[in-house]
């Protein structure tokens, strides 16, 4: 639990290289990025970024794939990130199970993940061990090869991760009724994990069709940050990469349905006796910085930031601080995907106070900034945080590849990533108020209560204090 | 592991991002099998790791004041990091009133000197300055992260709220209500329920037994009184450790730490903590709770920091269950078997006590088979030790990797406050790698031998378990 309410998505696609040669001031960080980031394509039509950060003597090697949870046919929801896990089984040269292994034993440590634009695979390692986890990844890019026997008991291990994610947490449970709801055409209502019935019915022929279609080095971007010389980078995968033949087969467009018109508000209760407090969450539909018009994305991560992150913003105030009908509120603005975002607010309720009136509240501090716009006070302070954040980010050269790689695999620029900070820089407070205005709009929204008990079997509930005035 | 910033979503972390493996430890390590790895890979299996000399410099400054840390000068990145620990810690709440220690970290940013906790809150935001605490039984944990050019400024504001905090009655309340609120989340949650129930069947009535984050009745009597009485008796220069990494000169550290820590009373005034061992015989327990898959969290006595057999311990310890997918737990419990998704063992030195501890979440009606494999393997190791091959790997993974942890200038900053603590020396970080390949398959026999008897098993199971028989 975050008191602070800290933002947890912050800094959508930012990035961090320029950061690493800041000069003492936030002015204009993005030229000594450009200077250190180079891309590059192979002629089989795989993506290639280098970010050299010689602080240590090891090296961030990340191999990402246009695919995630998104891309996958209706009925087999969870296959996208099922293939993620059977990668690391066996290929003509990695023995069944042994490629986490192999990165052990060079001093590495790996790892992979699936969201619901990209699929990516890592490994941290010293510099000269580069070469190696490369031709690691070459290798199962192509000739993954999968048991029957290791197929089901790794169908096993997802449903159990699914139960931790998900079943054991009431949270998680309506965190994912509530995306549902929220997209009506768009398959990010349909969980990264997948639905529990469908993960189950997996099988090994549905997770080789995913990977025979998608992975690819034409649907794939290299990223390598670290302590590294590009144009060595470049050399060694060309040599590694290089000689895998493209696949045609790849789809060339990424087919996602488009929402139909959001023209009512929804509502999802979920009523579970292990929720630990009543609460309340909502999340409009966004754009992304993919899908965004001029600087909406932007603007939003500004209103977001006054509106909603941390004890200074206007919701803690209101609700936790000035009328205590919270313990805590807070809120955020997730850009950082392919074809949507989605704007998250939340409030946890404080003792005896109900939801009704905290509703209330969180509609009122909505529809001030939407009828007065945010002070210059205000929008300073959250530009000036906003750019100092990716600074902070900007000490890992872990997180520097995620970014580029992330920002690529859905649909931006290098270019797009370097000019944040300056776009951040140029957001004013009629753009703010135009966004708020736009965007947080009931009609594309859901709201989600979560409640420990029915409400109306509560005999301990007494009435709301403070009745805040409406506005 | 690493997940996204981007990937979590909702409150309380609902991830919208899903990963290969998750482990609530930083450790990791692996063993391997390298027996049938072919042509491509052989040379590379065949060959040492490097041990990636750490090119660092360590600094011992000392304040004009008298205040001692340690630096890794590093301008690369226009940021300072500060990190420093009280030892202390929740051991250190009254008796009768635990969560005090947890309640006094989550006030140092609710109001200090002359601003109350607006004020504060505006001024840190302002500077863009990170100020953050955490608490552990035996320490108290701070890190302050700025950009170069605000570094007075935080100072100023960091000083205030370790030497002037106000604990004001309304921000007190404010924060009680968030603590609450979190320990009724916790009471629904598999995994604390475990750990709440683990450390009291393992520690009675020590403090280590009692709840860190207290209980509800007693956050609800704590009183801004206990929380200056705790101040009062544990944030002093005698107990402090301080480390700082970044864009800032040995000379003017000094003069930063006298500006910060210089207003601290000189000595702390802590209880004594007994030193305690957990009971052997084992203990099962069962917490039922209506989910559908239990959570069990399982744990030992174990060897301590300063024990000369320390080291083997961690080596056992990465082989059995601390290195991820190379290690005997995950091969046997999830590899093979498919019945977990996370599983893992670590150690835990604590100042007055030692233990292993672990953790596995499995369905109901396959936890029983879950336990029964990691105790067949505690048992394995116990018996017969380690392989040579299986603690080459290990030692391969972890000198390999130790500069992993050296990256950043706050993991550098948090490898070095660990190594101060845990009072190691200086020269730690250059002997380190050398104390893991010293090590042998003896040593490794021997430390088992002296801790390592799944008879003492402490294990709690939250969830609704099938076939789980309770003891002790």
């Amino acid at each position: 639990m975050n008191r602070s309410g800290l933002p947890r998505h912050l800094l959508p696609t930012f990035f961090a290289l320029a950061m690493l040669m800041l000069a003492a001031t936030l002015q204009s960080p993005t030229a000594d990025a450009q200077s250190r980031v180079s891309e590059f394509k192979l002629d089989n039509g795989m993506q290639i970024i280098v970010v050299p950060d010689t602080r240590a003597p090891v090296v961030t090697h990340m191999v990402w794939y246009r695919v995630g949870a998104a891309d996958e046919a209706p009925g087999v929801s969870g296959i996208a990130h099922f293939l993620e896990h059977l990668m690391f089984k066996s290929t003509d040269k990695i023995p069944m199970g042994e490629f986490s292994k192999i990165v052990a034993r060079l001093g590495g440590q790996d790892n992979a993940f699936t969201s619901q634009d990209a699929t990516a695979y890592f490994q941290r390692i010293s510099k000269d061990r580069l070469k190696d986890v490369m031709a690691m990844e070459a290798d199962r890019m192509v000739n993954l090869r999968l048991t029957e026997k290791e197929v089901l008991t790794e169908r096993d291990v997802i449903e159990e991760e699914r139960r931790s994610r998900i079943e054991n947490r009431p949270e998680s449970k309506l965190a994912e009724q509530m995306d549902a709801v929220l997209y009506k055409s768009h398959p990010y209502g349909t969980p990264v994990i997948g639905w529990m019935h469908e993960i189950s019915s997996l099988t090994q022929k549905d997770a080789l069709s995913f990977y025979k279609r998608f992975y690819a080095p034409n649907n794939a971007i290299l990223v390598v940050t670290g302590d590294v010389v590009t144009d060595e980078v470049y050399e060694l995968a060309k040599e590694t990469f290089g000689g895998i033949p493209g696949n045609p087969a790849v789809p060339s467009e990424r087919f996602r349905p488009a929402e139909p018109p959001h023209i009512a508000p929804r509502r999802v209760t979920l009523t579970d006796p292990r929720a630990g407090k009543e609460s309340l969450t909502r999340y409009y539909l966004a754009p992304s910085y993919g899908t965004a018009e001029g600087s909406d994305a932007e603007a939003l991560e500004v209103l977001m930031k006054i509106m909603a992150s941390g004890t200074t913003s206007r919701m803690y105030r209101s609700l936790v601080v000035d009328k205590k009908l919270a313990s805590s509120a807070g809120g955020w603005y997730s850009g950082s995907s392919r074809d949507s975002g989605k704007i998250s607010v939340y409030a946890i309720a404080a003792d005896g106070q109900d939801m009704e009136t905290i509703e209330s509240e969180i509609d009122a501090v909505i529809a001030e900034v939407k009828a007065n716009g945010v002070t210059q006070a205000e929008l300073d302070r959250a530009k000036k945080s906003l750019r100092a954040e990716y600074v902070y980010q900007s000490d890992s050269q872990a997180s520097l590849a995620r970014r580029y790689g992330w920002a690529v695999t859905i649909g931006q620029t290098v270019a797009d990533v370097d000019a944040w900070p300056d776009d951040i820089a140029k957001v004013t407070a009629e753009e703010v108020q135009a966004a708020a205005k736009k965007y947080l709009d009931m009609n594309s929204s859901v709201t989600g209560l979560l409640l420990p008990a029915p409400a109306a079997k509560r005999a301990d509930k007494q009435p709301a204090q403070a009745v805040p005035p409406r506005g | 592991m690493v997940l996204f910033s981007q990937c979590i979503g909702a409150p309380r972390g609902v991830s919208q991002c899903t990963s290969r493996s998750t482990r609530p430890t930083k450790r990791s390590a692996t063993h391997v099998v390298a027996t049938a790895v072919t042509a491509l890979f052989a040379a590379a299996i065949a060959a040492l790791p490097t041990s990636p000399a750490l090119a660092m410099n360590i600094q011992t400054v000392k304040s004009p004041g008298g205040i001692e840390a340690w630096l890794v000068e590093d301008g690369s990145v226009p940021l300072v990091a500060l990190r420093f620990a009280f030892v202390g810690g929740n051991s250190q709440d009254p008796n009768e009133k635990p969560g005090v220690a947890h309640f006094v970290t989550s006030m140092l940013d609710e109001g200090a000197g002359d601003l109350d906790a607006r004020a504060f809150q505006e001024r840190m935001e302002e500077i863009a300055m990170k100020m953050s605490y955490d608490d552990s039984r035996d320490l108290i944990y701070g890190s302050l992260q700025s950009l170069s050019e605000n570094l007075d400024e935080s100072a100023e504001l960091l000083s205030l709220a370790l030497t002037k905090p106000r604990f004001d009655q309304d921000a007190v309340e404010r924060v009680r209500g968030q603590l609450l609120a979190n320990l009724s989340f916790a009471s629904k949650s598999p995994q604390q329920i475990a750990t709440k129930a683990w450390f009291k069947a393992a520690f009675g009535d020590h403090p280590y037994g009692r709840e860190t984050n207290g209980t509800l009745d007693s956050v609800k009597a704590i009183t801004p009184d206990d929380l200056h009485a705790y101040v009062k008796a544990n944030f002093a220069r005698d107990n402090l450790r301080v480390v700082a990494v970044g864009d800032i000169s040995a000379e003017r550290l000094g003069a930063l730490l006298d500006k910060v820590f210089g207003g601290l009373p000189e000595t702390a005034d802590l209880k004594p903590v007994a030193d305690v061992t957990l009971p052997t015989g084992g203990k099962q327990k069962v917490i039922e709770l209506d989910v559908p898959q239990s959570v069990a969290l399982f744990g030992l006595p174990s060897l301590a920091r300063k024990d000369p057999d320390f080291i083997p311990a961690f080596v056992l310890n990465h082989i059995l269950g601390g290195g991820g997918f190379s290690s005997k737990l995950m091969e046997e419990v999830r590899e093979k078997r498919g019945l977990a998704y996370s599983v893992y063992s670590y150690l835990n030195p604590l100042d007055h006590s030692a233990i292993m501890q672990g953790s596995v979440a499995t369905k109901n009606e396959a936890i029983a088979e879950s336990l029964d494999v990691i105790r067949a393997e505690l048992e394995k190791i116990a018996k017969d030790g380690v392989s040579p091959e299986d603690l080459k790997a290990a030692q391969d993974y972890l000198t390999g990797s130790y500069a992993l942890r050296f990256d950043s200038n706050s993991k550098i900053a948090s490898q070095l406050l660990g190594i101060r603590v845990e009072e190691l020396g200086l020269d730690y970080v250059n002997t380190r790698n050398k104390q893991i390949e010293a090590v042998g398959v003896t040593d490794v026999k021997r430390a088992a031998s002296r801790f390592l008897d799944p008879d003492d098993l402490i294990t709690v199971i939250v969830g609704k378990p099938e076939g789980i028989e309770v003891r002790g």
